[in-house]
């Protein structure tokens, strides 16, 4: 069990795969700066892997002070147990008050083995971080400055803040593509620290066999403008009202899970609390109910164009522009004059 | 030869059927007003194990921490397959976190003792977290593989499984025992085998056999109560008709490390969702309507 350790650095987990840093890391680099501006403290990364050492230059660029490189040929890809070893002897020896992770599979399979090695806290899944104050309910006693994990739980209906105020460091996995991934500064400086962890052969026990990775067809994600259908589409070949209206605007297709389940599209382009968190420019939602767990993922957009003959439906408490009417010939209106602007 | 699994399973609330009374006043969540369910993945790390004993052997047991009403999910393990059913009650459990709870589900599976595999769901939908799994296996000192999509090979002590890890899968490969991960694309859960539903539909935990007591002969004293649970209990075990029940003592669990007070993380605040109505340009359905948005949209610099 670690104590609180208040000048303890604020960490993040630098996810890589074939030599690229995930997003949701460099996501992560700029909200841990953040915080621990607020903290006045420094930002560390753990940079697990084999020859990816330049990586550390783009941690720096967003905001890390000082990069944790292990690097062991056997850490070439992922494996939990090493992973996890490497962290958790860095953590041991440092004692970082705060340690983020990204909540993708790999930082959901990594975060909690840690959690349970060093018995500290872990909260699955925020939606935000912030700093701030707690009183115990029973013991009355106050704690300043500690890290408030927000989530949302029971499916999405209720926002529920997590602190953890004896065992640290305080750990979070950080949902994809809810914090703002900064432009990077290439002229900050920082340090790479080169680390050499032992392993023994429990660490080793999983042997990896066979990998495949596919490239991520739709980046719902990088998307500036995103048209998004639902239920209401009606039909696969009725999707193409979505995708032209894609078309003439450059956007990238989301989709709600009602119109997965029905086949209508893939569920890589799912937008919501199961499917990818979104904040582009624009959001047209097309015959979408906004379901709170449809919402979870798309109301952080900039600005939300709603489309649904419901006049109750409660996407448009989340609209910015709302049409009551037919999708059927609400969009052909739009593609028109979009064309004529054009 | 066969492999002895043990799976995890959790009775959930309905969190996908949320309907305006199942949230208080007060912003908290009324678990009484929602369904309680047999949590969606752990259906499929059931079914995981029963294929697994169906085609090497072996027995599987399934486990749940949770209040004398999650006796149903463990029914509903019994009417898929399953040959031993144990309930792990105890107040002392209550407010466990993650941490917490696979410490608890830990010392479980320790009692049990001999075990070849352990199945999870991936996760549970009233948390979402996907944490049980791999504390645990980090507590009982195994290797974890997470997100199990198929069985690959299986042969002596060494398991090969095919992952699905968003972007791909992969294979990986160990030695028992382990701790696996189950995702809702594995397999098709089987449904309840209605000549098991018809044996099995009087299994019973001792709580529950002293609960209907209780309510049966509400007169009678503490000792009569006593006797007849005793009695009742007795009919039950000789008809093999048994959920197991154990608290903290029976599975030796060290309460520092069990409830609140073996959990570092607390709930500090909680919000209901409202929605924000702060009402939002509303657009005519006509051509012009539509035409004025998309300027302004352009003029705005959203568009183009
Ligand atoms: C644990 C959990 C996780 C979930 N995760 C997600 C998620 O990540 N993403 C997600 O989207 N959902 C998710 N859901 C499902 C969610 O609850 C809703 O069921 C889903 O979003 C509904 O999709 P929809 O609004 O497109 O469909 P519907 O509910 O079918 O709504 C269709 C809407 O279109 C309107 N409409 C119908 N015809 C027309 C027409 N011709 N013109 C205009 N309007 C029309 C209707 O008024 C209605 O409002 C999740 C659910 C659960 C329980």
């Amino acid at each position: 069990m670690i104590e609180p350790n208040r000048k303890g650095e604020v960490w993040l987990f630098a996810e890589q795969e074939d030599g690229h840093l995930s997003d949701t890391s460099l996501e992560l680099c700029g909200k841990a700066r953040e915080l621990a501006d607020t903290l006045g403290v420094k930002v560390g990364a753990v940079l697990v892997g084999w020859n990816v050492r330049e990586l550390s230059y783009l941690l720096i660029a967003h905001g890390v002070d000082n990069v944790y490189y292990v690097h062991d040929t056997r850490l070439e890809y992922y494996r939990t147990q090493p992973y996890a070893r490497a962290a958790c002897q860095l953590i041991a020896r440092d004692k970082p008050q705060i340690v983020l992770y990204g909540a993708t599979p790999i930082g959901r399979d990594l975060a909690p083995r840690i959690a349970s090695e060093i018995r500290a806290g872990l909260t699955a899944d925020c939606t935000d971080l912030q700093i701030g104050d707690y009183t115990d309910p029973k013991t009355k006693k106050e704690y300043c400055h500690l890290l408030h994990q927000i989530r949302p739980a029971f499916g999405g209906n209720i926002i529920a803040t997590i602190v953890n105020h004896d065992r640290w460091p305080q750990m979070a996995t950080v949902r994809e593509g809810v914090m703002r991934m900064g432009e990077g500064d290439p002229s900050r400086s920082g340090q790479i620290l080169e680390e050499k962890i032992e392993f023994n052969d429990f660490d080793m026990a999983i042997k990896l066999i066979e990998r495949h990775r596919e490239a991520r067809k739709v980046n719902l994600k990088a998307a500036r403008i995103i048209v998004a259908g639902g239920g209401a589409v009606g039909s696969k070949a009725n999707f193409k009202l979505i995708h032209d209206l894609a078309g003439v605007l450059g956007a990238a297709v989301g989709a709600s899970r009602a119109a997965i389940d029905s086949g209508f599209i893939g569920k890589e382009h799912q937008v919501g609390q199961t499917g990818t968190t979104v904040r582009p420019a624009l959001y047209i939602a097309c015959g979408i109910s906004g379901a709170i767990q449809h919402r979870a993922g798309m109301e952080e957009s900039a600005k939300i164009v709603a489309i649904n003959w419901d006049k109750d439906a409660p996407i448009f408490g989340v609209a910015h522009y709302g049409i009551v009417g037919d999708i059927n010939k609400i969009i052909p209106m739009m593609i028109k004059s979009i064309r004529e602007r054009g | 030869m066969g492999f002895d699994t043990i799976v995890c399973v959790k009775q959930v609330p309905d969190t996908g059927n949320i309907t305006g009374d199942a949230m208080k006043p007060d912003g908290t969540v009324n678990r009484a007003a929602l369904p309680a369910i047999f949590n969606p993945e752990d259906l499929h790390a059931l079914e995981a194990a029963l294929d697994l004993r169906d085609r090497f052997g072996g027995t599987v047991t399934a486990v749940t921490m949770g209040p004398g009403g999650a006796c149903e999910v463990l029914r509903e393990c019994l009417y898929r397959g399953a040959d031993r059913v144990i309930l792990i009650s105890d107040r002392r459990a209550a407010a466990s976190d993650t941490l917490a709870t696979s410490y608890i589900l830990s010392q479980a599976v320790r009692k049990i003792g001999r075990y070849d595999l352990v199945f999870c769901g991936r996760q549970a939908i009233d948390g979402d977290t996907a944490q049980v799994g791999p504390q645990m296996a980090e507590k009982l000192g195994i290797p974890q593989i997470t997100y199990y999509e198929k069985l690959v090979d299986l042969s002596g002590q060494t398991i090969r499984v095919r992952r699905n890890v968003g972007n791909g899968w992969e294979i990986l490969e160990g030695r028992l025992p382990i701790l696996v991960t189950v995702v809702d694309t594995a397999n098709k859960p089987r449904p309840p085998a209605a000549k098991r539903v018809m044996r099995f539909k009087r299994a019973r935990s001792v709580g529950e056999v002293g609960g209907q007591v209780g309510k049966d002969m509400p007169q009678a004293s503490d000792a009569q109560k006593q006797a007849q649970a005793a009695r009742l209990f007795e009919a039950v075990r000789a008809a093999g008709m048994v959920i197991e029940q154990w608290d903290l003592d029976d599975i030796k669990a060290d309460l520092t490390w069990c409830g609140m007070a073996g959990s570092p993380t607390k709930v500090h605040r909680v919000q209901s969702i409202v929605l924000t109505k702060e009402g939002f340009t509303s657009v005519p359905p006509t051509a012009e309507g539509v035409a004025k948005m998309v300027h302004e949209l352009i003029v705005d610099h959203t568009l183009g």
